[in-house]
């Protein structure tokens, strides 16, 4: 028994190899589409060009805030800001060249610093922005707030004319409740002294206004401190799940056909059980499986240096994965009737679970509800795992976990298949 | 000794085989006849276990056999035409269990037998369709079965491949196998079985070596006469009527007399025409073959239906 075991094992196998077609189509495509996906997504190979968001700034007040402004926003990494006039600048927001246009009206600097100290008579900015890209507007006018506070709060109290006339305003106390006015006339000279300090100790910086009180530094979290998350990591098990998946389909769909075919009976003619026939395409179809995800990360590492963190936990998963793939096979040839129709369903049903599975897009973008679905989807447990072991620092305990599932899924697609295959005489 | 006795398979409404029996001893070729239809591949497909019979049971050697004593060359070409055909050989060996020196020699066994030693290493879809046939049977010999089941080895084979397939059905013979060779060409059947069953819409026919079948024949030898003037009448029932006449009927204008002896018959048959005015423009004389046996049992011709 173990002899026609290993023999079938190794027809398939030889197969497999002869087919080049199939060989391409089962390593060389998903490469190829991983690396696309992993290109697409990979934000430190743009981040300094393409996912910048564009910004386009009207000035119209041309005063030194407004230049300040927009010096400001220029040196802000997450935008893209170019001078534009207010006509060019909606044209080019409608055309979906720039995410939004802000516009710096005429006389906005004077005004936004007699606001700072009063809660009135504030001059409007301006936001055009195009309608399908709310998320990065909103991230835009946290930008320009920012930026918009420390340039009007440095001139409004560093700059000698703008502290005088504040301080005029406040005295002649216009438009203004008494009991607010003396504090402010209080504050307003404190500043002026400030000032007159800092002028006569040059190289200090002046009173300054506000600044944003704190600074942010961005670090990835990943399975240790410096390893690099890298997008090709997650393209790669996406896909590799997706493809061998097409794998198993195509094996199970092989045995449909064979069945049309003399070699059916050539096989049942020999004194072969079921189990041993299934259990030998399950082993071949896992091994082949295996050696598919091995050599897809292979690649990743050399080409894109995909660096895999736990490399225990990423055979148990992988191991654990081709076994799924081999036996959802199995459950193809088992249950389905021609080869066509099967063909169809089979695919169907692997594109739902491997979108469902986060294999083309990540998990977290979809909706709560749709996340909460997934977690019961083998495929999902396949990606989390692949991602886990290679990034997010699984250990071989927590990469057991996705691996448990996975195996106990294959068994129950290897029993179903046992069970419903149409082997002795028919 | 294999014995297969009133084996019945029905697939629905259709009455696949209705009651077929037959044997074949060792060293002997036993023919499975029929037109195409007539339940020969259900048959094969019972005794070699592939299908489940509704009544009837096959017995080998008195029991009922083990996969291991049946070796099946199936219609349908059973093949890996991706792989070599000594990878297909090492396959099919092992299936049976055979391993290491044991399968090096069937597979070089088998190959030599069939004539493809020299290009086993050939992938079988680069084969012609006579070596694939006869990879096909040799697939069938190698784990040295008693009983073997051919069903239709020469299906699209070119003459030369065919003497070759024939010479190696002759070779298993003479090593004590015992054979079901199953054929709608009847020129084969009658030239290598020892014993016909000849087979249509699922029920034998006849049953019996090739002399036996022929004996069922009112006339061994059909003697097709050209008269100078075939419109002249002819009394058919006097000619009928006489000693040594089986059959007398006029076709086309063409008098058809058959038979026993042509030695003993045909004189008397000339001497009646001359003396009833007729003269023989031509003369010409066939053995009865197998053709005729089915014509003559199902009313219908073999071929081409
Ligand atoms: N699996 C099946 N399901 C339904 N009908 C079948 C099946 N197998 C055979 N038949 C029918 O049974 C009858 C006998 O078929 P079988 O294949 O035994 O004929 P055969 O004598 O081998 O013919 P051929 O010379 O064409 O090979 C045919 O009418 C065929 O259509
Ligand atoms: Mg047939």
């Amino acid at each position: 028994m173990m002899t026609a075991f290993f023999a079938l094992i190794r027809k398939d196998i030889l197969i497999f190899l002869n087919d080049r077609k199939a060989v391409i189509m089962t390593i060389g495509v998903p490469i190829i589409i991983a690396s696309f996906f992993g290109y697409i997504f990979d934000s430190t190979e743009h981040s300094d060009q393409q996912s910048r968001i564009p910004v386009l700034l009207v000035d119209e007040d041309a005063s030194a805030v407004s230049r300040a402004i927009a010096a400001k926003l220029g040196k802000e990494k997450a935008l893209d800001m170019r001078p534009e006039t207010l006509a060019n600048a909606r044209e080019a927001v409608r055309k979906g060249k720039a995410a939004a246009a802000l516009c710096i009206p005429r006389g906005f600097g004077a005004l936004a610093a007699r606001a700072l100290f009063r809660n009135e008579d504030k001059p409007e900015i301006a936001v055009y922005q195009d309608p399908t890209r709310g998320a990065e507007t909103g991230m835009v006018k946290g930008i320009v707030t920012g930026a918009v506070m420390e340039a009007v709060s440095q001139a409004a109290m560093t700059d000698a004319g703008s502290v005088e006339q504040a301080l005029r305003d406040a005295e002649s106390g216009r438009d203004m409740p008494s009991d607010v006015r003396g504090p402010l006339v209080e504050l307003l000279k404190g500043v002026r002294k400030l000032n007159a300090i800092a002028a006569a100790r040059p190289g200090q910086p002046a009173a300054g206004g506000f600044s944003v009180p704190f600074t942010m530094r961005d670090e990835m979290v990943t399975a240790r401190n410096g390893a690099v998350y890298n997008s090709y990591a997650h393209s790669f098990a996406g896909m590799a799940v997706q493809f061998l998946l097409f794998f198993g389909i195509d094996t199970g769909i092989a045995m449909l056909y064979m069945r049309q075919r003399g070699l059916w009976s050539r096989l049942r003619a020999a004194p072969l059980g079921r189990g041993t026939l299934l259990a030998s395409r399950a082993a071949s179809a896992a091994l082949i499986s295996f050696v598919i995800l091995c050599v897809m990360f292979g690649f990743a590492r050399l080409v894109f240096h995909v660096k895999i963190e736990n490399v225990e936990g990423f055979l148990v998963v992988s191991a654990a994965f081709s076994l799924l793939t081999a036996t959802f096979g199995l459950l193809i040839a088992a249950v389905g009737n021609t080869p066509e129709a099967s063909r169809g369903i089979a695919i169907l049903a692997a594109l739902l679970a491997v979108m469902l599975g986060g294999a083309w897009v990540p998990t977290f973008i979809f909706p709560r509800a749709v996340q909460q679905v997934t977690q019961f989807i083998p495929t999902r447990w396949a990606v989390d795992g692949l991602d886990g072991v290679i990034w997010r620092g699984y250990g071989l305990g927590a990469a057991l976990t996705p691996a448990a599932g996975l195996t106990l899924c294959a068994a129950l697609f290897g029993l179903l298949a046992v069970w419903r295959f149409r082997w002795n005489a028919e | 000794m294999l014995e297969a006795s009133h084996l019945k398979k029905s697939f629905g409404e259709l009455k696949a085989v209705e009651d077929v029996s037959i044997s074949a001893g060792p060293g002997e070729i036993v023919g499975l006849l029929g037109p195409n239809g007539a339940g020969k591949t259900t048959t094969v497909s019972m005794i070699a276990g592939l299908t489940v019979p509704d009544a009837g049971e096959v017995l080998v050697n008195g029991a009922p056999p083990r996969k291991q004593q049946i070796g099946l060359a199936p219609q349908d070409l059973a093949l890996y035409e991706e792989l070599p055909a000594r990878e297909n050989l090492r396959l099919f060996g092992a299936l049976y269990g055979l391993g290491g020196r044991a399968l090096d020699e069937a597979v070089k066994g088998a190959l030599e037998l069939v004539g493809l030693a020299g290009r086993a290493g050939g992938r079988v879809s680069h084969y012609s369709g006579g070596m694939k046939r006869r990879l096909n049977l040799a697939a069938a010999l190698l784990h040295d079965p008693q009983v073997l089941l051919l069903d239709e080895p020469t299906v699209g084979v070119d003459p030369q491949s065919r003497n070759a397939i024939f010479e190696n059905l002759l070779a298993l013979k003479a090593r004590g196998k015992s054979l079901i060779y199953t054929t709608h060409y009847m020129e084969e059947a009658e030239r290598l079985c020892d014993r016909l069953t000849i087979v249509d819409q699922g029920k034998v026919m006849a049953s019996g070596a090739p002399d036996e079948l022929y004996r069922l024949l009112p006339a061994a030898n059909l003697v097709s006469i050209d008269l100078e003037t075939p419109e002249r009448p002819l009394d058919l029932g006097e000619l009928s009527g006489k000693e040594g006449v089986r059959t007398a009927e006029r076709v086309n204008g063409v008098l058809k007399v058959g038979v026993t002896d042509l030695a003993r018959d045909v004189p008397g048959v000339l001497g009646w025409l001359t003396a009833h005015g007729h003269s023989c423009r031509h003369i010409a004389s066939e053995r009865a073959s197998l053709e005729s046996v089915f014509l003559m049992l199902t009313g219908r011709s073999l071929r081409d239906q």
